[in-house]
């Protein structure tokens, strides 16, 4: 047996050292693409076993790739160079709420739903609500930064960490940040941290901020007969001192296909919906509610629906729920896009999307988080047509171009990872990618943290196909 | 064909590709739970799947995934891609099958098992009358007090102990083959008794009987029925499972019928399902499909014609542990808490997690011993923390899995387990 192997041994449980063949390969994937076999998986369930594998990886240096759930969309938690892949979901869940402070104190290990279930047991609530929270880990989502539709109002997952525990690469606990709200101490290397794709060390713990659960929502939903006009109105609404909770936007074909999969009425017909969600007090809502069906009736829409109680809502976020589901059914392979643009660019971005779709003769759908200009572009493809792949991954490659274009960046809420590190260049420049590569050097000097992740290899490309 | 094309085709690989890997499964998956790993969840197992079509992992690789998984389905009610799964399991299971080098007495064993044993009538009334003889002659409480029982194999010993009291075989040879309601009969059903049903429930099965006459219904029993054979299906036996969905095919096209009836969650699964073992276009398929559409759960007719309500109070708290197939695959899910709520005098308090399998899941519990009993404590913790008086479920296995769990709580004292049927009959139905 190679060296590294048994010292990994002497820090850990056999049991949780895993390297049958079949145990390898069910850690050799995400919910992106690619399929890399990792010699280990190795499951700690505390921090002096993290540590522990880090020394060894350090000493030997063997790769880590940190794992949640396997959700991620971009690549992050695949071990491309072999070495071990450390499950992070098997850690005890430890969830500690200070009601009065407005924290929470977390294990990695804790699925994100969970957090809010329970400070929602406290009229408190965890803003950041990514599609996949009831299965993905909080520590995955502090290492991808995860967002979700609530980003527009809240932010994205960095918006809440107060303070970090994390195991350097070289296998040294540090804390960073704290349990306060103001905190202007020294580097912020917690924002540094969250984000970094598991590149700089390995998250233990989070103590994260909480706010006040909204005593109300009231949901509306818009249709439009052209995607000009509503991005239109998406702006006015939005500089109109109002701030949703919520703009969501599903273009035709999600429209159709979710129809299609599960009618419950929607206009196919249209071109684009946009569904609304406010939150807050009830008295304000009513007032809100009355100025963004103003707004909307004034630019133009062609219907504005208000539910009449919390189950028609929820019949309106149920179809915007269907789409991933829905558009699956137009082919089966789905990559699933999350190019940003400025907000006043969605209609701009729609059309280079329509000419992307006739260039390279693929099935392209949209939706996503309108309010923030988090778009969700997805190519519908079949995996088993390597012919019909090449032509998605060059249309892949220019719909990130057309978001740097427009001004945007390649990822709004699923990282970086192996699927768009060939990108970086394109958003960052040379300049910018080498001093970020330079953080990188200084923090993992052996470079055995989630290599192969951000920073592109000599020659690197967006790859979609087995080869 | 090469013999890769070929392992490609039985093991379903075209329905991988419908998986997404978002990992929505991983939460719903109960052996992702208690045995903590990827391998054994249900986006793990397709991935393997996937590995081994492709020859990149062996048949050999799969087997342990495969086997550990309980077939419940939960996995199936939550993705959001739809991914036949339960097909995907069998092809699994067929191809594990095929690989298998079993000597010479475990064949015998398994083809006298699948073969002869449960699809056999005669059988399944031999081991009734032989558990009957074992309680009633002294036998048991001779083996419990020396702890002969604790050496039986399979840990069989401790499923002994909760088998319910058999009635004797001249109750058994009583049964008739048709039954009329007093008035009209509204409508005529064919009653699926079932293998392990009829014989270790034998009473639950005549008290099913005496509720759908009570409800007005004309029940005809067709003789030449079989097992549904879930079982032959669950143990890679897809043959064996074609063979015996035939011959209930044949015997229930034997007279005009309005539906077929069944009081198993596992059975009916199995029944609603049988179109998908013959190709479209095929006479069997047309045959099987018209079967399929007569299939319902005896909670479902029970609803349906609405002809009971209740007249002796049965005061008691009670929880119901929903069986896997009935609710995840036939989607039965509400006409058994309709029932119950018609019950004067009950309580009913929910499971905090009613859709978590309780491990039973066929044979599995026998099968896989350790780690069905893993799940159980997992749904006896829910189950203990409502405190109930009687847990109710609908069907064997879950029925026989939840007495092993009160027994195992040391709660046998405070709590049993009973058939919905059971239940409902006791409430004093009438028309």
């Amino acid at each position: 047996m190679e060296q590294w192997k048994e010292a990994l041994q002497k820090h850990i449980q056999e049991e949780r050292i895993l390297t049958s063949l079949a145990d390898r390969y069910s850690y050799s994937f995400d919910a992106s693409f690619g399929e890399h076999l990792p010699e280990v998986v190795v499951q700690p369930s505390n921090r002096d076993e993290v540590v522990g594998v880090l020394k060894v990886s350090n000493e030997y240096k063997v790769p880590v790739y940190p794992r949640g759930q396997g959700t991620c969309l971009s690549g992050g938690p695949l071990p491309v160079h072999g070495g071990i892949v450390l499950d992070m979901s098997q850690w005890p869940e430890s969830i500690d709420l200070r009601v009065d402070d407005l924290t929470v104190t977390v294990s990695p290990s804790v699925l994100t739903a969970r957090i809010n279930e329970e400070a929602m047991k406290h009229g408190l609530m965890y803003a950041p609500d990514p599609s996949s929270a009831h299965v993905a880990t909080i520590g995955g989502n502090l290492a991808e930064n995860s967002g979700g539709p609530r980003g527009l109002k809240y932010g994205v997952t960095k918006d809440f960490v107060l303070g970090l525990e994390v195991v350097t690469p070289e296998g040294e606990v540090i804390r960073t940040g704290g349990q306060t709200i103001k905190n202007v101490t020294g580097f912020d290397l917690t924002k540094l941290l969250v984000g970094s794709e598991g590149t700089l060390g390995v998250i233990t713990e989070a103590t994260l901020k909480l706010v006040p659960k909204p005593p109300a929502v009231q949901t509306l939903m818009v249709t439009f007969d052209d995607v000009h006009t509503a991005g239109k109105a998406i702006s006015k609404t939005l500089t109109s001192g109002i701030l949703p909770s919520k703009l969501e936007f599903m273009d035709q074909a999600c429209i159709q296909a979710v129809e299609n999969f599960n009618p419950i009425g929607l206009p196919t017909h249209a071109a684009a919906i946009v569904i609304v969600e406010l939150d807050g007090h009830p008295e304000a809502l009513k007032v809100e509610k009355e100025i963004v069906q103003e707004i909307m009736q004034s630019i133009g829409a062609t219907d504005v629906v208000v539910p009449g109680n919390q189950e028609e809502a929820d019949q309106i976020w149920h179809a915007r729920k269907q789409v991933s589901p829905a558009i699956a059914k137009i082919k089966p392979t789905k990559v699933s896009e999350d190019a940003t643009v400025p907000r006043s660019k969605i209609p701009d971005m729609m059309a280079r999307l329509e000419d992307i779709k006739q260039k390279y003769n693929v099935e392209v759908v949209c939706f996503g988080h309108a309010g923030d200009g988090n778009l969700h572009p997805n190519i519908l493809c079949d995996k088993r047509d390597q012919e019909e792949m090449k032509r998605a991954e060059q249309a892949v490659e220019e719909l990130f171009q057309a978001a740097i274009d427009l001004g945007g960046t390649l990822s709004g809420e699923h990282g970086i990872g192996t699927m768009k590190a060939p990108f970086m260049e394109n958003e960052l420049g040379a300049t910018g990618v080498n001093m970020m590569r330079r953080i990188k050097d200084a923090w993992d000097p052996n470079g055995i943290m989630n290599p192969g992740k951000i920073f592109a290899e000599k020659g690197q490309k967006l790859v979609l196909r087995d080869e | 064909m090469s013999n890769l094309q070929e392992l490609q085709k039985t093991i379903n690989y075209d329905k991988t590709f419908d998986c997404v890997q978002c990992g929505y499964c991983l939460p719903a998956c109960p052996t992702y739970e208690t045995m903590e790993k990827e391998t054994h969840s249900p986006r793990g197992r397709i991935n393997l799947v996937k590995m081994v079509a492709e020859g990149k992992a062996s048949v050999e690789d799969l087997r342990d995934p495969i086997e550990k998984c309980l077939g419940c389905m939960a996995c199936t009610t939550v993705c959001p891609t739809d991914v036949q799964y339960g097909q995907i399991l069998e092809g699994a299971k067929e191809v594990i099958e095929d690989h298998e080098v079993k000597s010479g007495a475990q064949k015998r064993m398994e083809d006298f098992l699948f073969g002869s044993f449960f699809p056999s009538k005669g059988w399944m009334n031999t081991l009734g009358n032989m558990t009957w003889f074992y309680q009633k002659s002294g036998l048991q409480s001779f083996a419990n007090l020396t702890s002969v029982t604790k050496m039986a194999p399979l840990h069989l010993g401790y499923f002994e102990q909760i088998i319910p009291k058999q009635p004797s075989p001249r109750k058994r040879a009583k049964r008739t083959k048709r039954y009329l309601p007093k008035r009209k009969a509204s409508a005529k059903v064919a009653f699926f008794t079932g293998c392990v049903m009829d014989s270790v429930f034998f009473e639950t099965n005549q008290n099913t009987i005496d509720l759908m006459v009570r409800s007005g219904l004309e029940i005809v029993i067709p003789e030449q029925q079989t097992c549904c054979g879930a079982l032959h299906a669950h143990a890679g036996k897809v043959q064996n499972s074609v063979e015996l969905a035939k011959r209930n095919i044949r015997a229930f096209e034997e007279e005009e019928i309005d539906y077929i009836v069944n009081n198993a969650g596992g059975c009916g699964a199995r029944l609603i399902e049988y179109h998908h073992l013959f190709e479209e276009g095929t006479l069997w398929r047309e045959r099987a499909e018209r079967f399929v559409s007569r299939v319902k759960d005896i909670s479902q007719i029970l609803v349906d014609v609405e002809g009971l309500h209740f007249t002796k109070p049965v005061d008691k708290t009670i929880t119901y542990q929903p069986s896997c197939h009935m609710s995840n695959v036939q989607g039965v899910k509400t006409p058994p808490l309709e029932l119950l709520k018609k019950v004067p005098g009950l309580e009913l308090k929910e499971l905090e997690r009613p859709d978590f399998c309780c491990g039973s899941a066929g044979i599995y519990n026998i099968i896989n011993y350790e780690e069905s009993m893993e799940i159980l404590d997992v749904k006896m913790k829910d189950v203990c923390s409502v405190q109930p008086e009687r847990v109710v479920t609908t069907n064997p296995g879950c029925l026989l899995q939840m007495k092993l769990g009160i027994e195992r709580e040391g709660q046998s004292e405070q709590m049993d387990a009973v058939h919905l049927v059971d239940l409902l009959l006791e409430a004093g139905p009438q028309v």
